[in-house]
């Protein structure tokens, strides 16, 4: 027996997307219905100096990229009867956010490994930069709290440290760019006339642009101490940066750059204010459209850009993340043994009817949104001798529930918009009973499109948009298509008495560590 | 003990011994121990290891027990290990079909639903995972009663109850109906469950070639079949679906 293509995706033109991510890059080639038809991928080393220290070489990351898009075509070549690479009409580009390098605009060498986004060496800066005021200095123009995470700060530690950089910045020889503008400016022609340009959804996580003027603050980055040559143009989302013949294509268009969050919610076509998107996988990321102005956090989360398409109005999300949710699942298999792979944990909490008054609070490294709490350490909580594995099994999955329902609260007493259906993805939604919990614990029906790579497709779609592959995201809300939906069955009243118990586990960790600072 | 088999014997007894007692024995131990010439004992112990029953050390060269033994008492793949590989070719094969996927185990005497995707249109449909369907009567359980033998006794044992009028009932004809499943390779259901609605299924093994579930997808009879019964193009789908999980299992190639 032989395999047999039978589908329908063998006819182009095409759409590819480039994702720049954490621990890999892959290339995926979209048909028109937004259907998978080629993919590559290959992973790049992850290069820890010190502990608390992340980085990678982006002279690695750019082989690696023109090696899955030359990969992803040849694939679509022997797969596709007729294709040719001039079937490809556009590329686009998502990428892990807050990664930050400088390279020589002269020799196109990076001068320094990128800064990851995990990478946390920039916490004492962060606090200098503070002063008297605190995290939420830059928060009101920029829309974050001044966190290791964010782009601005890493480059003025690599200004610092880098021999003699500061100065050959200075005289106007290095370009800052997060991965988007390292991909786009050696997709566009390197030194030879590559653009160096990055999109609004990147800048905003630098904490040096301004989220109103979507341009660079100059008194921020005075602030920071960074010089403003150094930084790439902002523009829109979905525009035609520059052309690219790498990978056997032609002059092919490069359409398209968005944070790989921004790009997730794009891809779920969040269109209109109020949708939302999380995405379940080592920790989650939940962001909501909140339409064309952006919406300041006091309940602890983030704003900032969802997207921007050519000259329309930009449209701004509101950001909530939780550090620990496939992580604990993982810790369940890994360090207590309770079950040997991540999907054995529905097995096990499916044994029970209910968490037998357990509650699981990983806040392993202290609580994040919409706490901020350093001090906190994980507790299970509402312990006796009726408790079982089983039981700590389904507290491990309301753990990530109740805490997508924390964020979903924020999000409301921050925008006054409730969400009404929460589309879901990555990993952890092959989890059926994780995804009926959610539904009960949100009280929204909960949904999962039937594209699980979410984040290369709103790439490719940003770039389609840009050339007209499709004509409005009216037509790419068509593409979504449903693959399952759970529905809230729980009864309002056990809701509540069980949100509380929550919240009480919650308020055990705090305080656990003496010192804030540790 | 009449009929029973001197090989089997003497190669339990040496499982017995590398189960009790020191955990590591070299051939002579072995041999010693239960009375045997070495060149016997030899046979055995490299038969048990081809089968990953026993392993040998390569540096001492002692033998113990394999990791093959370890994994025949809990041997069963989860069901929910199952449906995360599964995911997306499942979630390829609705939208290539245009029709509604299910993934399906044998589980008290029926069909344990235990993946369900949506028809790609914007009709309203409930998660049908955790429901039960009958195994005389649909694609996926005709294709667990084809392949799996446990199946196939629990499917004799019970009532082929008539549900449609053209449910299959007798035991004779339901027999051909396997035979020709098992011949094909896959498993279809032409309204003998639900009046105007069909399916196909096929089977997914795991990586010992083990029947472990069915995949397969399920719609309207006039969009499911042409005049010769379920279209060829949605019997290939299924079929590509359920041997791209099987590999995912680690069935390898076939
Ligand atoms: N069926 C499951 N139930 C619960 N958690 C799961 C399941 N499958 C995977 N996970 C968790 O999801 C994470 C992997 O998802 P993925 O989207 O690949 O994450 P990432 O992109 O962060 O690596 C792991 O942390 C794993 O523990």
């Amino acid at each position: 027996m032989t395999d047999t293509p039978t589908s329908s995706h063998g006819t182009g033109p095409f759409i590819a997307a480039i994702d720049q991510g954490t621990t890999s890059s892959r290339c995926i080639i979209f048909d028109r219905d937004g259907r998978i038809v080629a993919v590559d991928q290959k992973e790049h080393e992850q290069i820890f100096p010190k502990p608390g220290w992340v980085e990678h070489d982006a002279a690695e990351i750019w082989t690696n990229v023109q090696e899955v898009v030359a990969g992803a075509i040849t694939k679509a070549g022997q797969d596709i009867a007729g294709f040719t690479p001039s079937d490809v009409k556009a590329i686009g580009i998502t990428n892990q956010r807050e990664t930050t390098m400088l390279w020589d605009k002269n020799t196109g060498e990076p001068v320094h490994n990128a800064l990851v986004w995990q990478d946390t060496r920039t916490d004492a800066l962060c606090r200098e930069l503070g002063r008297n005021v605190g995290q939420d200095r830059f928060r009101r123009q920029t829309g974050l709290p001044l966190a290791s995470y964010f782009a601005g700060p890493k480059v003025r530690w690599l200004l610092d440290n880098v021999d003699g950089l500061r100065e050959r910045a200075e005289r106007g020889e290095i370009l800052f760019g997060t991965m988007d503008s390292w991909v786009i400016w050696n997709l566009t022609g390197g030194v030879d006339g590559g653009k160096h340009v990055t999109d609004v959804t990147n800048a905003s996580r630098t904490l040096l642009m301004d989220l109103k003027t979507l341009q660079w603050d100059a008194k921020i980055c005075d602030s920071i101490g960074v010089p403003m040559s150094v930084l790439p143009e902002i523009r829109s989302s979905s525009e035609v940066y520059g052309t690219t013949d790498i990978g056997g294509l032609d002059a092919v268009p490069v359409a398209s750059a968005l944070g790989d969050q921004q790009a997730a919610l794009f891809g779920q076509t969040c269109f209109a204010v109020g949708e939302a998107k999380s995405t379940y996988g080592t920790g989650t990321f939940m962001l909501m459209n909140t339409g064309e102005t952006p919406v300041n956090s006091y309940a602890g989360l983030i704003t900032t850009v969802g997207y921007r398409i050519g000259d329309a109005k930009p449209v701004y999300a509101l950001e909530g993340s939780i550090a620990v949710t496939g992580a604990l699942v993982q810790w369940m298999r890994d360090q207590m043994g309770l079950i040997s792979t991540a999907a054995e944990i529905e097995t096990l909490a499916s044994s029970v009817e209910d968490n037998g008054g357990a509650y699981f609070v990983p806040a392993f490294s202290g609580l994040f949104a919409p706490y901020w709490r350093s001090d906190a350490r994980g507790v299970i909580a509402g312990l006796t001798r009726y408790v079982t594995k089983a039981h700590i099994a389904r507290a491990v999955l309301e753990a990530t529930a109740w805490q997508t329902r924390e964020i979903a609260d924020a999000m409301f007493k921050d925008s006054s918009t409730e969400v009404t259906t929460l589309k879901v993805d990555g990993g952890m939604t092959s989890n059926n009973l994780l995804m009926q919990t959610l539904s009960d614990f949100l009280d929204v029906p909960v949904v999962r499109p039937m594209v699980a790579e979410t984040t290369c497709l709103g790439a490719a779609y940003a770039a389609g948009l840009a050339i007209g592959f499709w004509p409005d995201t009216e037509a790419l809300r068509a593409n979504w298509k449903r693959a399952a939906e759970w529905t809230p069955q729980m009864d309002a009243g056990e809701r509540d008495k069980e949100y509380k118990q929550w919240l009480k586990a919650v308020q055990a960790t705090m305080g656990w560590l003496d010192d804030e600072q540790d | 003990m009449p009929g029973s088999i001197q090989s089997l014997e003497r190669a339990a007894a040496v499982l017995r011994l590398l189960a009790g007692g020191e955990r590591r024995l070299g051939l002579s131990d072995v041999a010693s121990s239960l009375g045997l010439a070495k060149g016997t004992t030899h046979g055995i112990l490299r038969t048990l290891q081809q089968e990953g029953f026993v392993e040998q050390e390569p540096v001492s060269g002692k033998y113990q027990l394999g990791a093959e033994l370890l994994r025949l008492g809990n041997s069963y793949l989860d069901v929910h290990e199952l449906r995360a590989r599964a995911l997306v070719w499942t979630d390829d094969l609705a939208r290539s079909s245009g029709e509604a996927a299910y993934l399906g185990v044998l589980h008290q005497h029926g069909v344990l639903i235990v993946h369900h995707v949506f028809r790609p249109d914007d009709g309203r449909q409930v998660l049908e995972v955790g429901a039960m369907q009958p195994l005389h009567s649909t694609a996926l359980g005709k294709v667990l009663s084809a392949f799996d033998p446990v199946a196939r006794n629990e499917v004799a044992e019970g009532e082929l109850a008539a549900l449609t009028s053209r449910t299959v009932t007798g035991a004779d004809d339901f027999e051909s109906v396997l035979d020709l499943t098992r011949a094909r390779g896959w498993g279809s259901d032409l309204e003998e469950t639900w009046d105007g609605v069909a399916s196909v299924a096929a089977p997914v093994y795991d990586r010992r070639r083990m029947p472990v579930g069915a995949v397969g997808l399920t719609g309207a009879v006039e969009r499911v079949c042409d005049a010769d019964g379920i279209q060829a193009r949605l019997v290939a789908a299924v079929r590509d679906c359920a041997r791209a999980v099987s590999r995912d299992l680690g069935a390898g190639r076939f």
